[in-house]
């Protein structure tokens, strides 16, 4: 056996380095160096370039902590998260459920395809195109006028409704995806065999498939919280003035004030945040399951 | 003989490489510009007649923010020979050692430049000229004509209950808080109260229907009626007027209004000073103003002689250069960076607010 696995040169651990090298290389150099020049920016007084003097502080962290601003902002982009995840959650589990154990052969390509439709094309190019549904005078608008005998204005445009859709659009596919990904190895004959022992379809669902779907859902859950508590583009963009996020303050600093320091002060603080969020949640989760 | 064939072609190939990467490094013949898009430098008409006329290719190089540009700046030392700062920003630019100052020998269209602006206290320092005047104009708002009617006269027009939920604004902190001092009669360099900007600006963020981030965006949002008033820049105005066709009035209104000027300057380590010059030359000519003014729409020049060569009924002659108007206008000042990052949260915590 120990022939088998040691290579040529009788040195495995050479061989894994060469093999896993290049990832480790690309992970320190496009993650973990970026993320620590931005974690050591978040320690100083101003940005270095700006010419002006700077010293190491605490006063990046302060800052959250004295103004009621972030923290506010910080539990709306939280709640935000938190309701997207959910719908996300919601839609995409029966789609899922479809995709992996209802329908077969080509459909089920096609509906592939419209899944994964949104990952190619452009965020920006997406969010624009709601602009054109949404507004007044828009899609829905003209659809529902012309089923509805009383004029209507939705007017969806520029609301936090209209925040939420766009970002559930977004992150859709990785809710579907993922508890795709979890049906699709649950075997059928469980499923036979929980029937044949008398147990109803809400029984199955609660007892069987929800259970072994669990960890997919999880991880789409996730894959929809962290991004979109940092969201800035979609509150932006369609929320007109009821806009204002944790992400567009972060990204203002960045931009418009230059205050790099701070920006990486928040940016670092969100991320303590939603990793402390998940850290408890998984808690939960295995406490649940004994 | 094959050898040496093979020899002789690599080092042709080697020298021509060598060329290649020099004309990138740096031509003599280019000028290289940073300056937003689409404002002036880069008219491809104005860029052939530039080159016909003095030999120099213009290369333009684009920023987003001013911030953005002092960073191109400080990072990219000698890639620039004429760049596009804003008066406000002149004197941070030269404090970071990011300019050299102008000779003016050489460029007969200085001469005519208004003497207020040429010589102003933000440009000039020790009767050396850090930045030609190019171009200014006024940031204030429009209205549309098939919606507001008779055009109003007050800033307070924006905070009229009959037009909420379709007011427009830039969502830029500064214009914010210069805009609210303007409406609480204050001076926008000196705002001393500014209990009284923010509680106006509370007011007018209720009366918003949303921010506008780019010209296109005001342009669609006119035509479409979202917008029957919205703060606005009369070059865009003017565009949106000439080019688009739009029914929209820029006002100027009683309360005043807050005025930017624009100048070229010539970065500490440009490869091509003389080629900087005349393109800051021509940039200021009467020649390129009025066909920019005509064919696209155009901020003011600095060019008094330019101006007088607009036709008599052109907003930036008519309205603008009119001395009882431009004893309104409040030219920004320079804003030290606490201030910039105090005005920020300020017009954050109200955004916040908005239910």
């Amino acid at each position: 056996m120990k022939f088998a696995l040691s290579s040529p040169q009788g040195r495995p651990l050479v061989r894994a380095m060469t093999l896993a090298g290049p990832a480790y290389m690309w992970l320190l150099l496009a993650v973990f160096l970026p993320l620590s020049v931005m974690l050591f920016y978040s320690f100083m007084s101003d940005v270095p370039t700006s010419g002006g003097n700077w010293s190491l502080t605490f006063q990046n962290y302060l800052t959250f902590l004295d103004e009621p601003l972030y923290r506010k902002l910080m539990v709306r982009s939280l709640g935000l998260s938190a309701q997207v995840t959910l719908i996300c959650t919601v839609l995409g589990f029966p789609c899922a459920y479809m995709l992996a154990k209802v329908i077969r052969g080509r459909s089920r390509e096609a509906l592939f395809l419209l899944i994964i439709l949104p990952f190619w094309s452009n965020g920006l190019v997406r969010i624009f195109s709601w602009n054109m549904v949404l507004r007044s005078g828009g899609v829905v608008d003209w659809v529902l006028n012309h089923l509805w005998p009383w004029p209507v204005d939705t007017d969806l445009m520029f609301s936090y409704p209209a925040i939420v859709i766009g970002l559930v659009h977004s992150y859709l596919p990785y809710a579907v995806l993922t508890a795709y990904l979890s049906l699709q190895a649950i075997d059928d004959s469980l499923i036979e065999a929980a029937r044949s022992m008398g147990a109803g379809r809400l029984t199955i669902l609660r007892r069987l498939i929800l259970p072994l779907a669990m960890p997919g859902m999880l991880a789409g859950a996730v894959l929809t919280f962290v991004p979109v508590v940092g969201a800035f583009m979609e509150p932006r963009l369609l929320g007109g003035r009821k806009g204002t996020f944790i992400g567009t303050v972060i990204e203002d600093q960045f931009v418009a004030v230059f205050n790099w320091p701070l920006g990486a002060a928040l940016s670092f603080t969100l991320l303590a945040l939603v990793l402390a969020i998940l850290f408890i949640g998984m808690r939960l989760s295995r406490r649940k399951d004994k | 003989m094959a050898l040496i064939d093979k020899v002789v072609k690599r080092a042709l190939t080697c020298v021509m490489a060598t060329a290649v990467l020099a004309s990138f490094a740096a031509h003599a013949e280019d000028v290289h510009v940073l300056n937003w898009k689409g404002y002036g430098t880069d008219e491809p008409w104005a860029l052939k007649e530039f080159e016909a006329r003095t030999g120099y290719h213009v290369v333009n190089d684009f920023f987003n923010s001013e911030q953005e540009m002092l960073t191109k700046l400080r990072t990219n030392p000698g890639a620039y020979d004429v760049v596009m700062v804003n008066s406000a920003f002149n004197q941070q630019a030269r404090e970071q050692n990011l300019l050299q100052p102008v000779d003016v020998n050489g460029m007969p269209n200085v001469a005519d430049l208004d003497p207020k602006m040429r010589h102003s206290h933000l440009l000039e320092i020790g009767g050396q000229s850090y930045g030609i005047p190019w171009v200014w104009g006024v940031t204030s708002f429009a209205v549309n004509d098939t919606k507001i009617h008779p055009v109003p006269d007050t800033i307070q027009a924006l905070w009229d209950p009959a037009y909420k939920g379709h007011v427009g604004m830039r969502d830029d902190a500064i214009e914010a808080v210069q805009f609210a001092a303007l409406a609480t009669d204050q001076n926008i360099n000196d705002i001393k109260n500014l209990d009284a900007v923010k509680s106006k600006l509370k007011a007018l963020t209720s009366q918003l229907k949303t921010f506008w981030s780019s010209e296109n965006d005001w342009n669609q949002y006119v035509a479409s009626g979202v917008f029957y008033v919205s703060t606005y820049w009369s070059g865009s105005a003017a565009r949106a007027r000439n080019k688009f066709n739009l029914p929209v009035t820029f006002v100027i209104p009683k309360e005043g209004a807050i005025g930017w000027l624009d100048s070229l300057s010539i970065p500490k380590g440009a490869h091509n000073v003389n080629g900087a010059k005349a393109f800051i030359n021509y940039m200021i000519d009467p020649g390129f103003y009025t066909q920019w003014d005509s064919r696209v729409g155009a901020p003011v020049s600095a060019n008094t002689k330019a101006v007088a060569a607009l036709p008599a009924a052109a907003f930036n002659r008519a309205v603008l250069a009119n001395p009882a108007v431009q004893s309104r206008i409040q030219f920004q000042e320079p804003i030290t960076d606490d201030k910039r990052r105090a005005y920020l949260q300020l017009w954050q915590e109200i955004k916040a607010q908005a239910d």
